[in-house]
């Protein structure tokens, strides 16, 4: 007897959903033949907040491991390309995945020591390593100490024959870390270790005496978004060239602004972080005339949004209209 | 000598480390709460007592009479404004409401007062010092924020287990829930414990502005140097908290002696040290 029902986990929009963002990817690939020089330069820098959004909010809405020091890895990963460039003659492009790896390998023996932090200690407890960082880079003399230093002329200019073709290298890298970024995130939560961690998020202590292991699927969660992390800032301090501590350990620019895009456009979605991105790009377009009154009007606009809808924007509209564009968990159908 | 006067003068500033910390461990004791803004309302404080003193031509310290009530007052409205409503299950909503809070209050500080980094002048106290033995001198001031602090964590105390407020505090602590059923308004509770953080915030602000330059981005380093602090010595002990100040204190200023560079980064790492080996603190809190 065939069974009555069977489980799914595609929908119809989630499928139209798949070729759109195909098409939409193929449009992007293509950016170098329709897109200016500044018009690249602008989706580069979103593509790094997409990638560095997504994977905050796995840490956060997801493993409930709220971090505010990912800076910490951005400039370990900016540092990491810088070093390997230019002290072991790595192509830098061949560096930036480097960088990812010595990212991860750094977090596996500092995630056991912030394991000791519950909750919000856990948050200040990342920022602390992140000044660890910081400070120590500071330390660094061939690193250019405190003031920071640029990549040199010769590793720039031995990365592609000219200008252009430079660009386009480094933007493909940055589109191709954003999408490494997300497929890795949508990948994990239809995981096994996706489903221990939505039972994680819901209740630590049932999903304990199921059997699941949580400081094991904790580390992997915090080790992986490290390693990704620490690419996505590798690619970051590519695009500009030059790196300092401060620029590159700026709480303000890698968690701050990273922690108002997941929270505006909704915690614990796979579109959230996406949506929160458009917006906070549309916001800082039309806003970066008021300077500082700008970065007071986000802070509102969060705390707003934290109050009236909690689960951030594409949380409002899921819940009201009921959609999943990337749907991670699995429904059962029953057949008449 | 050298080394015994670096170490007193961290013993000394550990004091203001435990100031920062106090309000920190209070409130996280009664509502589980970490305020992510606790080092920009510091210097929020400092930056009023500098309105305050300009004003009315107090002395700084005096200036505490305003300073005070005003800071605790604007704790109460910000915990039933602000707060209040994302207080429940979830720690991600009222951590994310204070780090709201944590920009808008640098962004303004930085819109009223400019980049420029201020002081307040406390006449004489500011270089009046003992002189205990050659090449070994204690500051007055620093020996008065020491001795405040002591007696904010001894009042703290007092209020904790000697008054009403008190048991209200520990009741919500330990069940809201139940707290409420005995008809205990879980707001206003949580609004009282805020308030009476954000006076000792008001305290270490004015301490702060005595004893440093202070500027509006100063904030998160403060609210770094109280969490450890609060770590180092127990989550959640009071005396601890002080004690953590000083081993905190004493750390930066061994590492200084060692390299400029080495203050703050050795105080950080002694945080990881104790994290490693007692990962409750030094002194936790039996329960």
């Amino acid at each position: 007897m065939a069974a009555a029902f069977q489980i799914e986990r595609s929908t119809r929009t989630s499928r139209v959903t798949a070729l759109v963002s195909l098409v939409l990817l193929v449009v992007l690939i293509a950016a170098p033949w329709w897109a200016g020089r500044a018009n690249m330069r602008l989706l580069g820098e979103i593509y790094s907040f997409v990638a560095l959004a997504t994977l905050w909010n796995l840490m956060a809405g997801y493993a409930g491991l709220v971090s505010v020091g990912q800076q910490a890895f951005v400039g370990f990963g900016g540092y990491a390309l810088f070093a390997f460039a230019m002290f072991l003659g790595v192509h830098p492009l061949v560096a930036v995945p480097l960088a990812g790896v010595a990212g991860a390998l750094i977090a596996l023996p500092i995630a056991p020591l912030l394991f000791r932090l519950q909750g919000a200690y856990f948050a200040i407890g990342t920022w602390v390593l992140a000044e660890v960082f910081r400070l120590s880079f500071a330390q660094v003399s061939s690193l250019g100490g405190g003031s920071g230093t640029s990549l040199p002329a010769g590793v720039v200019t031995g990365m592609a024959a000219d200008r252009a073709l430079r660009e386009m290298a480094i933007y493909w890298t940055a589109l191709a870390i954003a999408v490494v970024a997300v497929a890795y995130v949508i990948a994990l939560l239809r995981s096994r270790a996706g489903l221990a961690l939505t039972a994680l998020r819901d209740s630590e202590i049932a999903s304990e005496s199921l059997g699941i292991d949580i400081w094991r699927t904790k580390l992997t969660v915090y080790v992986t978004v490290a390693g990704l992390t620490a690419m996505t800032g590798a690619m970051i301090f590519l695009q500009k060239l030059r790196i300092s501590p401060d620029a590159a350990f700026s709480v303000n620019d890698w968690t701050a602004y990273v922690i108002f895009i997941a929270v505006i456009g909704g915690i614990g979605t796979i579109e959230g972080p996406i949506v929160g991105t458009i917006l906070f790009f549309l916001l800082r377009e039309t806003l970066a005339d008021l300077g500082t009154t700008y970065l007071m009007v986000l802070g509102a606009v969060a705390i707003l949004v934290m109050l009236r809808a909690p689960k951030g924007l594409w949380g409002w509209v899921s819940q009201r209209t009921g959609v999943t564009l990337v749907p991670v968990r699995r429904r059962v159908v029953f057949r008449d | 000598m050298e080394w015994v006067n670096a170490i007193l003068q961290g013993v000394l500033i550990g004091g203001l480390y435990a100031l920062f910390a106090a309000g920190l461990s209070l409130i996280f004791g009664v509502m589980r709460l970490v305020n992510i803004a606790h080092g920009d309302m510091i210097v929020a404080a400092a930056y009023l007592a500098l309105v305050v003193v300009q004003a009315t031509g107090l002395h700084p310290l005096a200036s505490a009479v305003i300073v005070v009530p005003l800071m605790a007052v604007l704790g109460y409205a910000m915990q039933r404004l602000l707060l209040n409503p994302t207080i429940g299950q979830d720690l991600l909503s009222p951590l994310l409401v204070t780090f709201g809070i944590s920009v808008i209050l640098q962004n303004g500080l930085l819109v009223a007062f400019t980049a420029d980094s201020r002081r307040l002048a406390a006449g004489s106290i500011e270089t009046a010092s003992f002189h205990l033995a050659p090449g070994i001198s204690l500051g007055v001031l620093p020996l008065v924020i020491f001795a405040a602090s002591v007696l904010v964590i001894l009042g703290l105390e007092l209020i904790f287990y000697r008054t009403s407020l008190g048991r209200a505090f520990r009741a919500t602590s330990d069940d809201p829930e139940i707290a409420q059923l005995m008809k205990l308004d879980r707001n206003h509770v949580f609004g009282m414990a805020m308030a009476l953080s954000a006076a000792v915030v008001a305290i270490a602000g004015i301490f702060l502005a005595i004893r440093t330059n202070f500027d509006p981005s100063a904030g998160p380093a403060r609210l770094i140097f109280g969490f450890e602090a609060v770590i180092i010595g127990g989550l959640g002990n009071l005396w601890g908290t002080l004690a953590g100040g000083v081993v905190l204190g004493v750390a930066q200023a061994i590492g200084a002696q060692i390299s400029p560079g080495w203050q703050i980064l050795a105080g950080h790492l002694v945080f990881f040290l104790v994290l490693a080996l007692k990962p409750r603190g030094l002194f936790p809190r039996m329960d």
